[in-house]
């Protein structure tokens, strides 16, 4: 952590800003582990990291297979909230009367628990990979429209001016200027979206499933198995940082010209 | 109305400086024709009156510039113009067609570059072609060309946040240059240049306009400015932006910067400084 800048070292630099994630994980396992030793917590109530990464290793390729559900139902709620969520926010940022109908119920429809009602997706769907993409969609949905509204909003009317006067069709000004302009507030929102999807996969998986990291820490948690719950949470954070990261790099490729990418600012990844 | 208020603003024209008398017999066929334009903005608590009702004619081929104070209304006056905006009152003719949305034959040059921040300068100044839908092949070398002429060569692969405001500025007037429209609207183009630059500007669209004969009209708050390349200066008054005067400027068509210290010129300036530097108007 408190590497020396030295002149030149360009690359070792750019490796530390990698590393520096991994060295407080590095610190937070040891706090964890000095933890559990120290105050003598009992393995049943806290594994200790040891025995986590035992699991781990020796389950892998149960927990890899496990992790193909979650990942496939989490992408496709994922991209269904991208490929919805986009075009209502069009809507929504369009036209007064639409935002005044939708908004506030879409509103309104998020302080319904997504938990509470993801039961009922199974009753409709049944036990497939379909209420799992639903609740990942449900989750994902919202951020997306939220700041995608915003992004389209805030848009210069001078800027959408400059581009009238120039006779250009609604829709070609809307391609050039309307569309670009969102784009950095749409990925901001797209990034939420595929963390949250995550949670909303596993809460399907939590309600009706036999199969998915979420089946395996229901199932754990049935037989006190703390250790392979513990693997479990682990392979979800690592789900959603990697999406996460996809998203990002996705965004670096998109809007290379945007503010938060310009020079050699460090950003999440 | 705007009749009262121009005769209002006479004192015994001398030969070089006249008002424009109303010219009633104008045709409405060429040109920019204004009758009883005003604009009212209905803002959410109460109305803002920007514009009194104004009439006014810009001929074909004519460099008109429009001064005034701050906050009058010159920029709503461009968009009235443009199209953008539809007036409260009154109508607008360009080249005997009624003004009802934005006509295409038109450069455009706000007060902001309004440069797109994901479009390369070259890009930028391509994109009425684009908006258009033209040939961007054919376009290209008169681009480049006309990035030269405003002193940007080798900046075409720069994205807009790495040049200044002034050279942002610039590409913005290339862009509205670059599909060749027959009139050019203005709205202090040059506020983000110093001094320098501002006066090579001047110089080459004054050669701009000659050469090629496009309608201009530029709003300007630098008296020198206005004198130097108008034909005609509109003064307008304190918000809401009425006429205060319209001067003809008789320094010929081929001026260069010795024209500054033309006795006409000065005298001009003189006279429009003084609308602006008394509170009542001149009687
Ligand atoms: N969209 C708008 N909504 C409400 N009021 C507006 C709007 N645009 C301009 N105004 C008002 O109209 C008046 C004239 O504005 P305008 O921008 O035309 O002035 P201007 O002469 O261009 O000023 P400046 O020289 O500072 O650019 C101002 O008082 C402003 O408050
Ligand atoms: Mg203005």
């Amino acid at each position: 952590m408190s590497e020396k800048k030295a002149p030149g070292s360009v690359s070792k630099l750019l490796n530390a800003s990698w590393l520096r994630p991994f060295l407080l994980l590095v610190m937070i396992v040891v706090g964890w582990d000095l933890a559990i030793r120290i105050f003598g917590i009992p393995a049943y109530q806290i594994p200790a990291p040891g025995d986590v990464v035992k699991v781990l290793y020796t389950d892998w390729p149960e927990l890899l297979a496990q992790s193909w559900p979650t990942t496939y139902a989490t992408l496709l709620g994922f991209l269904a909230s991208a490929v919805f969520g986009i075009p209502i926010a069009m809507l929504i940022a369009g036209s007064r009367t639409v935002e005044s109908y939708v908004y506030p119920l879409l509103v309104f429809s998020q302080s319904i628990p997504k938990v509470a009602i993801a039961p009922l997706f199974v009753v409709w769907f049944g036990f497939g990979i379909v209420p799992k993409i639903i609740a990942a969609f449900l989750l994902g949905f919202f951020p997306v429209v939220v700041s995608a509204v915003q992004g389209f909003k805030s848009v210069d009317p001078d800027m959408v001016d400059l581009a009238r006067a120039m006779k250009g069709s609604r829709l070609r000004v809307f391609c050039a200027v309307n569309l670009p302009h969102a784009l950095p507030a749409i990925f901001s929102g797209l990034k939420v979206s595929v963390t949250l999807a995550v949670v909303g996969a596993v809460v399907g998986e939590f309600v009706g499933s036999n199969s998915g990291i979420g089946y395996v820490l229901q199932r754990s948690i049935g037989t006190f198995d703390l250790p392979t719950m513990f693997a479990a949470l682990v392979i979800l954070a690592l789900l959603g940082v990697i999406l996460f990261w996809l998203v990002d790099r996705i965004e670096r490729f998109a809007i290379p010209w945007h503010v938060s990418q310009r020079a050699d600012v460090f950003i999440g990844s | 109305m705007t009749a009262a208020m121009r005769t209002m603003s006479v004192d015994q024209p001398s030969a070089h400086l006249r008002v424009v008398s109303e010219q009633s017999a104008q045709s409405k066929a060429s040109g920019i024709n204004l009758s009883g334009v005003s604009k009212t903005y209905g803002t959410g608590d109460g109305q803002v009156q920007s514009l009194r009702p104004l009439d006014f004619h810009i001929n074909d081929g004519e460099f008109f510039v429009v001064v005034g104070p701050s906050g009058c209304g010159k920029s709503t006056l461009l968009k009235l113009i443009s199209g953008l905006l539809a007036p409260t009152s009154g109508e607008i003719h360009v080249d005997g067609k009624k003004v009802t949305e934005p006509h295409g034959d038109v450069g455009i040059v706000f007060q902001n570059a309004l440069l797109l921040p994901w479009r390369n300068i070259l890009n930028n100044v391509l994109m009425p072609i684009d908006m258009k839908n033209l040939s961007r092949e054919k376009y290209i070398p008169r681009a480049k060309e006309l990035l030269k002429m405003v002193g940007l060569e080798g900046f075409e692969k720069k994205l807009p946040w790495q040049l200044s405001g002034g050279m942002q500025q610039r590409a913005s007037i290339c862009r509205a240059l670059v599909h060749d429209p027959k009139i050019m609207m203005m709205d202090e183009p040059f506020g983000a240049l110093d001094a320098m630059t501002r006066e090579k500007m001047n110089v080459e669209l004054s050669r701009i306009q000659r050469t090629t004969g496009k309608t201009i009209l530029l709003i300007t708050h630098s008296i020198p400015e206005a004198v130097f390349l108008a034909d005609k200066v509109l003064v307008m008054t304190e918000r809401p932006g009425g006429i205060a005067a319209i001067y003809d400027v008789p320094l010929g068509r081929e001026r260069t910067l010795d024209a500054m210290s033309n006795p006409i010129f000065t005298d001009l300036v003189a006279r429009i400084r003084k609308h602006f530097m008394t509170n009542s108007a001149l009687d």
